[in-house]
């Protein structure tokens, strides 16, 4: 009989716990309401951190309310569930904040006609879907003028998560930037396959390291990378979201999203009743993505270089893919004097000369 | 490619391995199959970051990770052993259990860092004297951190107390057969819930390792499937405390070697080199099993409830 109200309790306890686990829902009072899907916990550090920032910013200059829901899985049950929810607490206006969003998004945007459906990085519109997404190549290229004034042994290390035109075009950038400022430098990149598995993200920075690799930039959702580089004496750019405390010795700066920008931009229009569904992509001009500040290991020369192509780029005297830019094989991809359009770089699966990639 | 910083990180990639891998023979010799290893890590490992950052304090944060993995294994003991619940199902709850409890006790600490003094002291590496004068291998075996000497002076301490000790006898008995050894006066309970404690001790240090030493930024879900891994690693070395060493490093070898055969662009996808660990588990078993042999085989009560009434 004990056992049993032993056992009875520890299942209770169990039960009672997992429970406990709720999501804060706001109540709804205003005409608007924006709700958000995250793929991540609000305090990743990264991706999903860049956009609740943003988020709360949202609140403060207009003064709506706005609820979230964050580790959605990216399947079409979890977005279901966790976009009925906001529904059901008032939300008329939802944002889907990962690719893997997109489908539902587009099935849900399909169901519920009168409300407001924007999907971050997917390219699937419909009359109430619209999509948006940061030039962050930009910012990338910026960081690689930092990485090639930096580094000595001229091999740097790039943690990349899926061989996917977005990363690959990130890659690129990065590696525009460090060819221009040092042409006898390499970009060795390891693939993880994941966006985030802090253990692989820094396992691949360690084979980097142990390469000789002595300045690591990464596309991944952790920090792994910039701990690993900190251990071994190395340094590091960042990406996301700027992360100066997890390791000071060893970061640089990083190529960030500012969403803000486009949340109260895009919210603003549907209030005033101006919404048209559109594909939003832009970059520094904008101020949706930055480099974010850079950290006193970052010589001043690069820093003075790094301002000055940041205001290249923004009056559009400068564009990233611009040719002649060859490929890593040697072939010319893009011919002198032609720029790259969004197309040809929204689908890019060829890596420019100088990167190291299998 | 450096072979020398290769193997050294081997060793830190096998070392939570090692740990849990040893945490789990103790428990399967006792006869309990417990499949909850990587929510007991989970659970020291969220366990032993939150000391390490709240108080600073390193050999505290080590104690609290292995009390954490045997309150976790408290749980299954109690289910298990008292009870008499079906061990693959426990285990499975617990595993799913204690990925639960790390997310929500660890979600207002995400992305935060191992303070600088404990990773100091746990981070950094001692060299043996004279052993590490040794080329090549002294670089590799006696230049490593603390917890990589704590892991093998288990792993040494176990074998002997499994092979050389009466205790250690008894406790081969209760898994091989319970019923034999209760006519011979073994407290078979008791040795049950001491082996499965200290399995789940060891799991919560393994766990310790990688939030505090491997890791030292807590992330959700930080072990990662390591968990599974040790699973398979007992029936890889075959029970056997000695060949877990070799077995873990090895593991941790297949673990970390798909980054570094990126350079020679083998054009190896890394989901095969992911699936390394699992295919040589398969692989030892069709090999155990073509030749079978008494000792590579898994404790004959294994899995299996003890019901000291149906004699």
């Amino acid at each position: 009989m004990k056992k049993r109200v032993l056992a009875m309790v520890l299942g209770l306890t169990m039960l009672v716990s997992i429970f406990a686990v709720g999501c804060t829902k706001d109540e709804a009072k205003a005409d608007f309401k924006a709700g958000f899907v995250y793929i991540g916990p609000t305090n990743d550090n990264g991706w999903t951190t860049a956009h609740d920032v943003a988020r709360l910013e949202l609140e403060k200059q207009l003064g709506i309310e706005t609820a979230y829901v964050e580790l959605v899985a990216e399947d079409e049950a979890a977005v279901k569930d966790a976009v009925t929810n906001l529904i059901d607490v008032g939300c008329n206006i939802i944002f889907t904040t990962s690719f893997g969003y997109m489908e539902p998004t587009v099935a849900l945007a399909a169901e519920y006609p009168d409300l407001y459906f924007l999907h971050c990085s997917g390219y699937m519109m419909s009359e109430n879907l619209g999509t948006y997404f940061g030039r962050i190549y930009e910012p990338r290229f910026l960081s690689g003028i930092v990485a090639g004034m930096k580094t000595t042994s001229n091999e740097i290390g790039y943690v990349a998560a899926m061989n996917i035109p977005e990363v690959v075009r990130g890659i690129n950038a990065f590696t525009l930037g460090v060819k221009m400022v040092n042409p006898d430098a390499t970009v060795n990149v390891r693939w993880t396959n994941t966006w985030i598995d802090p253990a692989k993200a820094k396992e691949a920075a360690e084979a980097l390291l142990a390469e000789g690799c002595d300045v690591i930039t990464q596309h991944q959702d952790s920090p792994g990378p910039l701990i690993a580089a900190e251990e071994k004496g190395a340094f590091a750019i960042g990406y996301d979201y700027p992360l100066t405390d997890v390791a000071p010795g060893s970061y640089m700066t990083a190529p960030v999203f500012n969403w803000s920008v486009y949340y109260v931009d895009i919210v603003k229009q549907i209030m005033d009743g101006k919404f048209v569904s559109a594909s939003y992509w832009e970059g520094l001009n904008s101020g949706v993505v930055a480099l974010a500040p850079m950290t006193d290991l970052v010589p001043a020369e690069a820093k003075t270089l790094v301002n000055e192509y940041e205001a290249k780029i923004k009056d559009g005297s400068f564009f990233v893919f611009e040719g002649e830019i060859k490929d890593n094989t040697g072939a010319v991809k893009v011919p002198a004097g032609t720029k790259m359009t969004d197309g040809e770089m929204l689908s890019m699966d060829w890596f420019v000369e100088g990167v190291k990639s299998n | 490619m450096n072979i020398t910083l290769l193997l050294i990180a081997a060793i830190q990639a096998g070392t939570p391995l090692l740990l849990a891998t040893l945490g789990e023979t103790i428990t399967e010799k006792a006869g309990h199959l417990n499949l909850g290893v990587e929510g007991m890590m989970l659970v020291g490992a969220v366990m032993g970051f939150v000391t390490a950052f709240e108080t600073q304090n390193a050999g505290l944060a080590i104690l609290v990770a292995m009390l954490a993995g045997l309150a976790a294994s408290l749980i299954y003991a109690f289910l298990t052993v008292s009870l008499r619940t079906n061990q693959i199902v426990t285990g499975l709850a617990l595993t799913i259990f204690g990925t639960g409890v790390s997310s929500f006790i660890g979600s207002s600490y995400i992305g935060e860092v191992v303070p600088a003094n404990v990773k100091l002291f746990l981070k950094s590496s001692i060299e043996i004297p004279l052993l590490s004068k040794i080329p090549f291998v002294g670089d590799i075996l006696f230049k490593q951190d603390i917890l990589v000497y704590l892991s093998i002076i288990i792993t040494v301490f176990f074998g002997i107390y499994l092979y050389k000790s009466r205790i250690g006898l008894n406790l081969k008995a209760v898994g091989e057969n319970p019923y034999a050894a209760d006519a011979v006066g073994i407290n078979v309970s008791l040795y049950k819930y001491i082996h499965i404690l200290i399995g789940g001790a060891l799991s919560g240090l393994a766990g310790g390792y990688i939030s505090l030493v491997y890791i030292p930024v807590w992330q959700d879900n930080v072990v990662a499937g390591k968990g599974w891994i040790a699973v398979a690693l007992v029936i890889f070395v075959s029970w056997n405390p000695y060949k877990a060493i070799l077995g873990s490093y090895f593991f941790g070898l297949l673990d970390i070697i798909g980054f570094r055969l990126q350079k020679f662009e083998l054009h190896i996808p890394q989901d095969i080199i992911d699936m390394l660990p699992y295919i040589a588990t398969i692989v030892v078993l069709i090999i155990t099993s073509i030749r079978p042999s008494i000792k590579n085989n898994p404790p004959h009560w294994l899995g299996r409830e003890y019901f000291r009434e149906d004699r």
